[in-house]
């Protein structure tokens, strides 16, 4: 299904960004090289469940990349953004201003 | 499928969300007042009660290796409204932060810190050798000077105005290293009117 606004079409809009929260993460990995889920789950203000769906969810699309260390036993999983990741997003933002501009 | 106003509300929440986590913007207006306010009160106390107003780079009592008692009633001093100051901008940053519901330590305040610690705490290191070695002249300035250096590393991460106050208090502390006899005059512009000033304007811009 192709549906045309003017001259770009929703398939510009990837799918996975269509979520506020997963826009959310990106949001804040695009600023921060990387982040721990605790602090991203304090930025965000969402339950560890409702993240942790999110983040799986981005995981598969290869947007989001992690890494598993310890903090003394406690396991502490950092979580960046994959060069697709940000290709993706940016695209993303292009796109939205593309839309914006044409509704003017 | 998602309309404008949803596209616009995206954007919104976009830019919100990255502002938040790479920007600290709990810092007080009014903590920064009252750190003139109490820079302002110290110097007076530290001239008129201490008779304290070094007007050469060095003092060789000093250097023979005594520290002369009403110097070390400044330094005293120095301490009480350094703490006064930061305990007041802590606990009133984490009143503000507490009021827009967000977290007062998160990694974008331990971001902040760092960046000011690592220029506040060379700073405080020399300034220590410069007691030491006698040049009492070069305490007030050397203090603006890290201060204001301190300040432009750590705009990065919250208010962008700190850029500029950084670069003032860091060009008032390179120009009273020169006029050593005006240090105190310049310490109290720099860490009294002009901290007032600029806690009137973040107060006005940001907490109306």
């Amino acid at each position: 299904m192709k549906l045309s606004i003017s001259n770009i079409s929703v398939n510009d809009f990837h799918k996975a960004f269509e979520s506020r929260i997963r826009l959310g993460i990106m949001s804040v990995l695009a600023v921060n090289d990387v982040l721990d889920f605790n602090s991203l789950k304090e930025y965000l203000n969402i339950t560890d469940g409702n993240l942790a769906s999110h983040i799986k969810t981005l995981e598969k699309e290869k947007f989001i990349g992690f890494k598993k260390s310890f903090v003394g036993k406690k396991p502490n999983t950092r979580y960046f953004m994959t060069k697709e990741g940000k290709k993706a997003f940016d695209n993303h933002l292009s796109a939205l201003e593309k839309f914006i501009k044409s509704q003017k | 499928m998602k309309e404008e106003k949803d596209y616009i509300r995206d954007i919104v929440a976009m830019r919100s969300m990255m502002e938040r986590s790479s920007k600290f913007l709990s810092l007080s207006g009014l903590a920064c007042i009252m750190a003139g306010v109490y820079a302002l009160s110290g110097a007076f106390i530290a001239y008129k009660i201490f008779h304290f107003n070094p007007d050469k780079m060095v003092d060789e009592s000093i250097q023979s290796g005594s520290l002369p008692s009403g110097f070390l009633k400044v330094v005293f001093l120095a301490i009480i409204i350094l703490i006064l100051a930061i305990g007041t901008a802590i606990f009133l940053s984490y009143k503000k932060a507490n009021k827009s519901g967000e977290k007062s330590w998160n990694p974008t305040v331990r971001r902040l810190l760092i960046n000011m610690a690592v220029p506040l705490i060379a700073g405080g290191l020399l300034i220590l050798v410069l007691i030491f070695k006698g040049f009492t002249g070069l305490i007030a300035p050397f203090t603006l000077l890290f201060y204001g250096l301190a300040l432009y590393n750590a705009s990065k991460f919250t208010f962008e105005e700190l850029r500029s106050l950084g670069l003032i208090e860091t060009g008032l502390g390179l120009i009273s290293s020169y006029f050593v006899e005006y240090g105190l005059l310049f310490w109290t512009l720099g860490f009294g009117i002009v901290h007032i000033i600029y806690g009137i304007y973040l107060r006005n811009k940001y907490e109306r």
